[in-house]
């Protein structure tokens, strides 16, 4: 996990739902200051304004530099350089590459073993949160610690044996086995923190179930679930993208071209004597627009799964 | 209260209502009594050991023997730890991770923590929410790429020769001099590698922080300010005492995350030149599939895991004796 986190979380401007309730004093300072408009701008404002612009340009640099190039043919771009506009659109290189690696099949290996590890994952954390959390089993405390060491351990200690276990299975080069172990991982991170989420879990709540005749089980899906939703959702989305990012294991496991990921096919394809510079620099491109788009669309849904759980 | 910063809230709030510490929160109707919630792990519990224990233990086991994958692995003592000792590898691909931390914890946390009280102490009340927030995902926007992708990226703007976009930027401003093979040299290979790992991992803290700065009552500033303190005092007496656990969760989060650095070692020089970038990482990796030696990968492999251990027992324990103090001065 590259911490690969949290994502949205919007405006930081005071009096968001995010915050917590303030005492009645502190809104009315908030509601003055409001009204009198933004504070005075000094030189310094600026000069450190600039600051975090510049900041910005260079971090978003590269990612401009990758977007002009990939529409650029390889002679345009000996002739101009990186930094001008393409003379005019070409898209050979993408097209080159898009087939090259077969994209869609790998950008469907991809949203499938993302997606079903994501919903496993999130399944197996909620059955030991609910054990762990709500029914308090004996030894809880070192039960989390384990599962959260699951989740710390270095990959590659658990890398041959798993790669030998598979193998003798028969479930080497599937992406079966690449979805079993990151279900896994991830729920290991799931149950760490939806045992914290369920311990809190309202009390009141689950007593009434109880007194209306719901059984354990009906409670959790019934119940605890359906309050439960927005943490549910936000790390269903985290799954998904930390799987889609996961690099070392979909490497060792996935070796023939029909079930490789996006990195991965990307990745081995970097360095190969038919890759021109522009169809390089395409092929980047094409590794980065899916978790652009990602980030475009769970931006607004973790947004509203967090203040959804705050008005509650 | 859902959370977008998992790990930082969960560490956060101890059970609060806590009714009697080990009653089942459901009240028990008769019959089954507690022990019926062990079922609930049952799936998850053999699918630990499956994938993550046995393995585990496997791989201690194999850092013992002479495996190359085929013939059953020899038992062979402590030859492959005393071997690691003396492997002058092994201890460079340890300073490359020193250098990944540097390039992953201490310069993002603290270019972090400026920038995210930049933003929230000044460009979010002095030019706007919005402006803040969009800074904030500009920054932020590294940390969406897989690593791998990530190095792609950079390797693609430092590639070697003439037609590198670097090389060629540095030529068009009249630097062409320091033209270099930016990735293929012992002299800098490392120092590109840190600057992936820079750019990547700037946006975590900033969104982390600025997170956790919600908590910061705004008038504290405002009473501060009044009181005559400059915005260093501020930082230093509000910023940063208030966000220290998040500073804590993410210097421990990201620590692990350098000591685990594969993939853009893979991409992009594949431990070289020499041992230059090599990392335990991809030591490991190479050891079982490009040299077969299973029982020696599985030693670095396990001292890999031993070190990560480590390293967050004491990170864990530093953030407890923390909070103990501050519960003390209270």
């Amino acid at each position: 996990m590259t911490a690969t986190t949290p994502i949205s979380r919007s405006a930081p401007d005071a009096g968001e739902p995010m915050a917590p309730p303030r005492p009645p004093r502190a809104s009315a300072g908030l509601q003055r200051r409001r009204k009198n408009g933004k504070r005075p701008r000094t030189v310094t404002d600026w000069v450190l304004l600039a600051a975090a612009i510049v900041v910005a340009v260079l971090i978003a640099f590269p990612f401009i530099l990758i977007l002009i190039n990939s529409f650029k043919s390889p002679q345009d771009y000996a002739a101009t350089g990186p930094l001008q506009l393409p003379t005019q659109l070409y898209f050979d290189g993408i097209v080159r590459f898009w087939e090259r690696v077969d994209f869609p099949q790998k950008l469907w290996n991809s949203i499938f073993i993302s997606g079903v590890v994501s919903v496993l994952a999130v399944l197996i954390s909620v059955l030991n949160a609910f054990a762990i959390g709500i029914g308090r089993v004996r030894a809880r405390t070192s039960i989390i610690v384990l599962f959260l060491l699951a989740n710390l351990l270095p990959q590659e200690a658990l890398l041959y044996p798993l790669y030998y276990m598979f193998k003798q299975v028969g479930l080497y080069d599937n992406v079966w086995s690449v979805i079993i172990i990151f279900t896994v991982i991830q729920s290991a991170f799931g149950t760490y923190l939806l045992s914290s989420v369920f311990g809190t879990f309202p009390k009141e709540v689950l007593e009434a179930a109880a007194l209306d005749g719901a059984g354990r089980w009906k409670t959790l899906w019934r119940v605890i679930v359906p309050i439960s939703r927005p943490t549910l959702s936000v790390l269903l989305i985290f799954f998904f993208i930390w799987t889609w990012n996961e690099f070392l294991i979909p490497l060792t496991f996935l070796v023939s071209n029909d079930n490789q990921t996006v990195p991965v096919a990307i990745s081995v394809l970097q360095g190969d004597r038919l890759m021109d510079v522009t169809t390089t620099s395409a092929s980047a491109l094409l590794g980065l627009i899916p978790t652009l788009v990602f980030f475009l669309i769970f931006q607004r849904t973790l947004t509203r799964g967090i203040t959804a759980g705050a008005v509650k | 209260m859902a959370t977008s910063v998992p790990f930082v809230r969960a560490a956060k709030r101890p059970a609060k209502v806590a009714p009697a510490p080990d009653e089942p929160l459901i009240p028990s109707r008769g019959g089954r009594g507690r022990g019926a919630y062990w079922l609930y792990l049952l799936p998850g519990f053999v699918l630990l050991t499956v994938i993550v224990l046995i393995p585990l233990g496997w791989n201690v086991y194999l850092s013992f023997t002479e495996w190359r994958g085929i013939k059953p692995p020899e038992f062979i003592g402590l030859d492959n730890w005393i071997e690691l000792f003396g492997d002058a590898a092994f201890w460079a691909s340890f300073r490359n991770s020193i250098a990944m931390i540097i390039a992953m914890v201490i310069v993002p946390t603290l270019l972090g923590l400026l920038l995210a009280a930049l933003l929230f102490d000044l460009i979010g009340r002095k030019f706007g929410g919005r402006l803040a927030s969009f800074l904030r995902a500009t920054y932020y926007l590294p940390q969406i790429l897989p690593v791998a992708v990530a190095g792609i990226v950079i390797g693609w703007i430092l590639r070697p020769g003439d037609d590198g976009a670097l090389n060629q930027i540095l030529e068009s401003i009249g630097l062409g001099t320091l033209a270099h093979n930016w990735l293929g040299s012992p002299d800098t290979a490392l120092a590109s590698i840190m600057l992936v790992m820079v750019w990547v991992q700037i946006g975590y803290p900033i969104v982390i922080f600025m997170a956790a700065l919600q908590r910061v009552d705004p008038e504290l500033y405002e009473a501060a300010e009044l009181d005559g303190a400059n915005w260093l005092q501020r930082f230093r007496s509000i910023t940063v005492s208030i966000i220290r656990p998040e500073i804590y969760v993410v210097a421990l989060t990201c620590t692990i995350a350098a000591l685990k650095v594969f993939g853009p070692i893979y991409v992009l020089t594949g431990g070289g030149p020499g041992t230059s970038t090599l990392v335990p990482a991809y030591y490991a990796y190479s050891e079982f599939f490009q040299s077969q030696q299973v029982g020696y990968g599985a030693t670095i492999a396990t001292a890999l895991t031993v070190i990560i251990a480590i390293v967050a027992i004491a990170f864990i324990r530093a953030q407890l004796r923390g909070e103990e103090k501050e519960r003390a001065g209270l």
